[in-house]
Order: C-alpha cells, then sequence, then structure tokens
C-alpha cells in the first residue's frame, strides 16, 4: 500500500461500531490520522480502496491487560515486540501493567519512561497503568495523582492483591479523588499461600498444592465492598470462575460502578489441561473446571463480564520449562485472542460479532475512559478488518511475540485478521509468506486440549 | 501375558492392570535370583543406571543401587544438592547432561510432583519415578503389591486400608492406582485436616475413623507422618496422633487375625505404629524391603529393553482443537 496518500477508502465490508451502535454495510473513509466520513457508497476521493467484501470491519481492538515487560526485562518482551504482536492479533491498543523488574511503574517518572519509550519504539497505542502501591509492595500509597497527570489511564498492582483492607480503602479514596480506575486482580494470599493450580481433584492427583477458588472471589467480595464505600470505579481482572461472576452480577444488579475482564484461557482451558504438568498450563488465577467455563461464557453473553483481555504476560523458556510447581504464571495471548474468542464464542454462539467487538474493543476503551474502540466521523482510525469465517492454526514458528509460552500453538483457531490501522496507518499483520494460511504443522509443543 | 513397550516408569496411573501384573510376575523370577549364593544374572549388562537423586533417600537409592547391580548394570549415584539447584542448572539440563554420558536409565527422585515426566520429555533415555513430590511413587506401590500377594496369595478382592497422611503422600496415591487396577477395596483414612479434596474419586473409601478402617481390612499400610515436614501444620503433635491414629496392639485386637501390616520405611515407632507392631507376627515391613529389590530389578528389566514415550489419553472434557496428534505424546 502507498500510504503517502494517506487517504484510505474502505469498502463494501460489514461495519461493526458497538460505539455508535452500527452493523451494516458502510464504507469508511480515512483521511490522515481520522476518520473522515462514514457511509454508503462513498466516493472514491483520490483514497486507496481496501475491498472488505465479506469482511468484518471494526474499531481496532482494546487489549486492556498486558504486560510488556519494558523497560528491565527485554529478554522477556519489548514494546515494540509486544506491540507487533499486538498488531497480529488485530489489537491496536493495549494497557500495560506496571509490575515491571527491578522497578515497576510506581511514579510519574516511570509512567513518562514508559511513555517514552512507546513513543519511539511502539507499533500499537500503549496506555501506562501505574502501581497502587510503591513498587507494588502492598506498604505504601504510589503517587497516583502523578501518574494521572501523565497520562495513567487506571492503577493496579496486578500480580498481586493490595492484601491490606485499609491500604486499598485508601487508595479508593485517592483513586476517586483524581478521577482515575482501579484494577482489582483478586488473589487472598492467606488463602491461596503457595498453590499453583486450582483445588480439587486435579491438584490431589497430580500431587501439585492448590488454588481454591474463593482466594479469588472473597477479595472480588471484599474490593466490591470497598468500591461501594467510596464510591471509586472498580474493575475485576481476569475473572476465572463462576463464584465471582456471580458477585459481580448482583453488584451490577444494585447500581455499582463496577466492571470486570475474563482472559480467553478463562473460557476454552479448563485445569484437566494441567494434567500432563505443561507449564503452560499454569496460571494466575489458575485454570477452572468445566462448570466455571460455563458460567463466564453466560456472563460474558450476558454482560456482566464486559470484556475480553489476554493477560498476555512473556516468559523465557528457562521460567517456563521447569518443574511445574517452580515455573512462572501466564501466557502470552496478544496474537490469539481474537481468534480463541471467535473459535469459542462465536461458534458456539455465546456471542455475535457485535458483542465480541464490544467486549473487545469498544467496552475496555470505556472502561478505560481512552478515546478508542469508535468509528464515528472524526474518531483516530484505529481499525482492524477481519475475515470471519477464515480458520488458521497458531504455529510456535509464526509467533511475533519474543516469549513462546503459549498452550495454544497447534490449535485450529477463527477469524482471521487481514488489515489493521493504527492512527490512519496501515500495519500489515501478516509476514509476506502468509504466515499460517492453509494446512498448519502441528508442533507438539503444547499438550493441552479441552 | 502383555508385552511391555512403555520406556519409562513415571507412575501407575498410566498402567494397565495387565502391565502391573507383568511387573509382578517378573518380579517373581527376579526374586529366586535374590536367594541364590550368587545373586547377579547377566541380563542388562552393558547397561548403565544412573541414580538421580534431589531429595536424600538412602533407603531407595540402595534398593535400586542393588537392584542394578544384580542385573549387571553399572550405577552411578548423583545427588543433586538443593545448593546446586539454586545455582542455575535446570532439571532438563541435568538430564541430557547425564545422557550425554550415554546412561540407559535414569532414576529419578524429585521433591516438585511431575519432575520425572519433565525429565522424560527431555531425555531419550529411560525414566525411572524414585518418587516425585506428593505425586506417585510407583515402585514403592509395585513392592507393596508383591508382598501383599505374596502374603495373601491375591489382591483381587482385598480390603487395604492405607493410613497416615494422605494429602502429602506419594505412595498412598501410588498404591490407590495400583490396588484399584487389580480389584482391592482401598480405604483411606487420616485425620480430616489430611484428606486431600476430591480423594473420594479415586474410588476409595474415605474415613478418619482408625477403628473403621482396622476392621474388616486383610491388610493395613500404614504411611510416615512427615512431622518435619507437611504433615506439620495439620496435626498438633507426634504424640497427639499416636493417641489418636497410632497403630497398636489395642487397636488391633479387633482386627481380622490374617490382618498384614505394612509400612514403607523409615519407621516413627511412637508415632504412627507401636514398636510392638512394626516387630510384631502380622508385620511384613522387612519383607517389603526384600521383596523391593527384586520388584526394581523387574522394573528396570522391562524399561531397559522398551522404546516407547508414554501416551496419555487426553482429558475427558469439551472439544477437541488439536490438528495433528490423535493423542497427546510427549515424544516430539
Ligand atoms: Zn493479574
Amino acid at each position: 500500500m502507498n500510504s503517502s496518500t494517506n487517504r484510505y477508502l474502505i469498502k463494501n465490508g460489514r461495519l461493526i461500531d458497538p460505539a455508535n451502535k452500527i452493523d451494516g454495510e458502510f464504507d469508511i473513509l480515512i483521511a490522515g490520522s481520522k476518520v473522515e466520513s462514514v457511509g454508503k457508497g462513498l466516493k472514491n476521493n483520490n483514497a486507496e480502496v481496501v475491498d472488505a467484501k465479506g469482511k468484518i470491519v471494526a474499531p481496532g481492538l482494546v487489549d486492556m491487560h498486558v504486560h510488556l515487560r519494558e523497560p528491565g526485562r527485554e529478554d522477556k518482551e519489548t514494546i515494540e515486540t509486544g506491540t507487533l504482536a499486538a498488531i497480529r492479533g488485530g489489537i491496536t491498543s493495549v494497557a500495560a501493567m506496571p509490575n515491571l523488574e527491578p522497578q515497576a511503574v510506581d511514579s510519574a517518572g516511570m509512567v513518562k519512561r514508559v511513555n517514552d519509550i512507546a513513543k519511539a519504539k511502539a507499533r500499537a497505542n500503549v496506555f501506562v497503568i501505574g502501581a497502587i502501591t510503591r513498587n507494588r509492595e502492598g506498604k505504601e500509597l504510589a503517587d497516583i495523582k502523578g501518574m494521572k497527570r501523565h497520562g495513567a489511564v487506571a492503577v493496579s498492582d496486578d500480580g498481586a492483591s493490595v492484601q491490606d483492607e485499609r491500604l486499598l480503602s485508601a487508595a479508593l479514596k485517592e483513586a476517586k479523588k483524581n478521577s482515575i480506575l482501579v484494577i482489582s486482580h483478586c488473589d487472598d494470599r492467606r488463602i491461596s499461600g503457595q498453590g499453583v493450580i486450582n483445588e480439587g481433584f486435579i491438584a490431589t492427583k497430580l500431587g501439585l498444592r492448590g488454588i481454591p477458588k474463593s482466594a479469588e472471589y472473597e477479595f472480588v467480595r471484599r474490593d466490591i465492598e470497598l468500591a461501594k464505600k467510596t464510591g471509586a470505579s472498580l474493575h475485576i481482572a481476569h475473572v476465572s470462575c463462576k463464584e465471582s461472576c456471580d458477585i459481580i452480577r448482583a453488584a451490577k444488579r444494585s447500581h455499582l460502578a463496577i466492571t470486570a475482564e475474563t482472559a480467553p484461557h478463562y473460557f476454552t482451558l479448563t485445569e484437566e489441561c494441567c494434567v500432563t504438568y505443561d507449564t503452560n498450563t499454569k496460571m494466575n488465577p489458575p485454570l477452572r473446571t468445566k462448570d466455571d467455563v460455563a458460567a463466564i461464557k453466560k456472563a460474558l453473553a450476558d454482560g456482566v463480564i464486559d470484556a475480553i483481555a489476554s493477560d498476555h504476560a512473556p516468559h523465557s523458556l528457562h521460567d517456563k520449562d521447569i518443574e511445574f510447581d517452580k515455573a512462572a504464571f501466564g501466557i502470552i495471548g496478544l496474537e490469539t485472542s481474537l481468534g480463541l474468542a471467535a473459535a469459542e464464542l462465536i461458534g458456539n454462539k455465546t456471542l455475535g460479532w457485535a458483542g465480541l467487538i464490544a467486549r473487545m474493543s469498544s467496552n475496555p476503551a470505556k472502561i478505560l475512559g481512552i478515546k478508542r474502540g469508535g468509528l464515528g466521523k472524526g474518531a483516530t482510525a484505529d481499525i482492524v478488518i477481519i475475515d470471519p469465517d477464515k480458520e488458521w492454526i497458531y504455529e510456535g514458528a509464526s509467533i511475533a511475540s519474543k516469549s513462546k509460552n503459549s498452550p495454544f500453538i497447534g490449535w485450529k483457531l477463527k477469524g482471521r485478521v487481514t488489515e489493521v490501522f493504527v492512527n490512519g496507518t496501515p500495519h500489515p499483520p501478516l509476514s509476506p509468506k502468509g504466515r499460517g494460511e492453509g494446512e498448519g504443522k502441528f508442533l507438539g509443543a503444547s499438550l493441552c486440549h479441552t | 501375558m502383555v508385552k511391555w513397550v512403555k520406556k519409562d516408569l513415571l507412575g501407575l496411573e498410566y498402567l494397565s492392570r495387565e502391565e502391573i501384573e507383568l511387573v509382578l510376575y517378573t518380579a517373581d523370577s527376579f526374586k529366586e535370583v535374590t536367594t541364590r549364593q550368587i545373586k547377579k544374572v547377566p541380563a542388562l549388562r552393558g547397561k548403565t543406571v544412573v541414580n538421580l537423586f534431589y531429595e536424600p533417600s538412602t533407603r531407595t537409592r540402595t534398593s535400586f543401587e542393588l537392584a542394578a547391580k544384580r542385573l549387571s548394570c553399572d550405577v552411578i549415584n548423583i545427588a543433586v544438592e538443593a545448593s546446586s539447584v539454586a545455582k542455575g542448572e535446570t532439571l532438563i539440563d541435568t538430564g541430557r547432561n547425564v545422557e550425554a554420558l550415554n546412561i540407559d536409565i535414569i532414576v529419578v527422585r524429585h521433591s516438585s510432583s511431575g519432575a520425572p515426566y519433565i525429565l522424560s520429555r527431555a531425555v531419550k533415555a529411560s525414566v525411572v519415578n524414585a518418587g516425585d513430590g506428593w505425586h506417585e511413587h510407583p515402585t514403592q506401590a509395585l513392592l507393596d503389591m508383591y508382598t501383599l500377594k505374596s502374603k495373601l496369595g491375591r489382591i483381587e478382592g482385598l480390603s487395604v486400608s492405607i493410613i497416615g497422611d494422605i494429602a502429602h503422600s506419594r505412595v498412598a496415591r501410588s498404591n490407590i492406582w495400583g490396588l484399584t487396577k487389580l480389584g482391592a477395596k482401598v480405604t483411606v483414612c487420616a485425620p480430616p485436616t489430611l484428606i486431600p479434596i476430591g480423594i473420594e474419586k479415586f474410588g476409595v473409601r474415605v474415613t478418619s475413623d482408625i477403628d473403621e478402617a482396622i476392621r474388616g481390612a486383610d491388610a493395613i499400610n500404614v504411611l510416615r507422618m512427615q512431622f518435619e515436614r507437611d504433615s506439620m501444620q495439620a496435626f498438633p503433635s507426634r504424640i497427639e496422633y499416636f493417641k489418636q491414629y497410632g497403630i497398636t496392639e489395642e487397636r488391633l485386637e479387633k482386627a481380622k487375625p490374617g490382618l498384614v501390616v505394612m509400612h514403607p520405611g523409615p519407621i516413627n515407632r511412637g508415632v504412627e505404629m507401636s514398636s510392638e507392631v512394626a516387630d510384631g507376627p502380622r508385620s511384613v515391613i522387612l519383607e517389603q524391603v526384600t521383596n523391593g529389590i527384586a520388584v526394581r530389578m523387574a522394573v528396570l528389566y522391562l524399561v531397559a529393553n522398551a522404546k516407547e514415550h508414554l501416551t496419555l489419553p487426553s482429558p475427558p472434557s469439551g472439544e477437541r482443537k488439536k490438528v495433528r496428534g490423535k493423542e497427546t505424546q510427549f515424544e516430539q
């Protein structure tokens, strides 16, 4: 494509723009970094034409839970490789979690530092999430006000909960005062202890320490209660079990400002996948049961869970290819998020495409309060074009992320991203060879089924 | 009789009844060897066994060492100290380095559940699990079953109670898999805090009543209480445990006359069992030790001549997603 014209006309596609309540055949004209117009049968007007016949045209996906590892652990991922992986998955905006090593994003200076690297290197938009407490140690509040002023879109101690209830309460008050969202990773360490997989028969069979679901839902309950008392906006990260869904459902019924996300692995995999001690099935919260998977799908369908986020957590081989109890938690997910969601949720009629796009674009954008996730006139031209029924194979050799820790290698996924625009500029999601098209080769690295 | 094809012995979960019976049958012929004047056969001459122990265990290591030597294997013992693990060599690195010495069989003991699985995926040598975390200790269960069978003539239909810290016991798990496959009725008995969640799904009866576990049992397998480790948090003291769960002559008064008492060793006398019981007529504890060599000879002999990597059945739930590979295989 010739980008010097900087005008693109995307024609004949099915435009799904939930924020503007659009789902139909509309053309969209991009001029510079903005959407110039949306309508039927738009004139070419010197724009390069992109034919989207048979495809879905949607606002670029927004992944609100991503670990980019830079600065500090560039051996696992960089902002450049992470956002390249995002583009591959149709994701044009990511929210980067603050749990960097050795220094968490807990100050205005660190927010600025991540933003500066992103400005120079990122392929997609990077929004910064700051820590709630200093270096995420759960002891004293971080400079929430300063981070907000430098552009942080939320605060979270993700990877851990703020265990101290009084401190979290103070954080929620401070967040409310500064109109910033608090994202809770719910894990009561007094309950989860040294656990590594879901508590139950599988943990017993494998001789691994279990993590009871209550470690999650008791803190979902606690954090919602505190949000209610303080009036702060609270978002629950990576919901993994039925009880958490029920608690959030009840909170929403009583009109609290609570939102929630889940990750694709929580609606595709169960604890049964851990039976081969494949450490790519080790995550926090852990994979749960079939009943939990069903509850997560239901909560996605009825809007109790607002968003799908990958919890992209890159780890090097030497952190993963070791004993199960010693291996790092987490998997990469930017490149597979849409493909898994389409295969699992649309395939099983949990959601239609419009519902899926809402949960992967307009909803997370709204939760974070960022001007993304919509394609009205004048909006930033972040756009994804998806071939909805195209099946593809996630191949290990094709992974753009610096780390390869995925249980989905060799899986057949659905919904191929064919074009991505970030701020009006096309970013080819595919390598020239047409990565992953047609017959895939099973690499045998992962051992997981549902 | 079935033919043995598995290159590894990782656990009894993935052995069939016929395969377990084959090990016991093979052990029988080696048992005879161990009673000869010259206790050695050339069955595995030229093969090399490494005992790779990440946890100290003189008994199990000695038993494997003797078993290998009686098969005319060369044996190397590697005790990996926690400190050298901390220095950074991973299990897979160690395994591959050992294999580079042209080793045929790696016998591994590890404190992490699943470590032998991870090792077996990385090496071509046979891997024999000599105990992994709380997961499995297959040769211990095989020797327990061998001893039971030689004492009582059969396994099928026997009532066997496993007593002690079920939650943290690999011996318990392997015994449960093996005994239930061979048709025994298994009861597990422990204080409620030491009964792991979902244990009944193994198809065992669960009780915290020690007298109920003894009543009607043909055999009891009494586990070692690791008060210095995991059992500690769950039970207040050794004396208290002995009072409530210790196996004593008084407790055994109501037992079946022919009750067989087993213990994987080493015994904590006065904790899980009184000396009178340990040394008494019902005890087969020393026979277990003797039989352990024959059983381990059988295991080494069988895996040494097999090539097949473990094939796991896929988990039962949901829809299969894999493009290739009907079965999940460790082999790559
Ligand atoms: Zn988290």
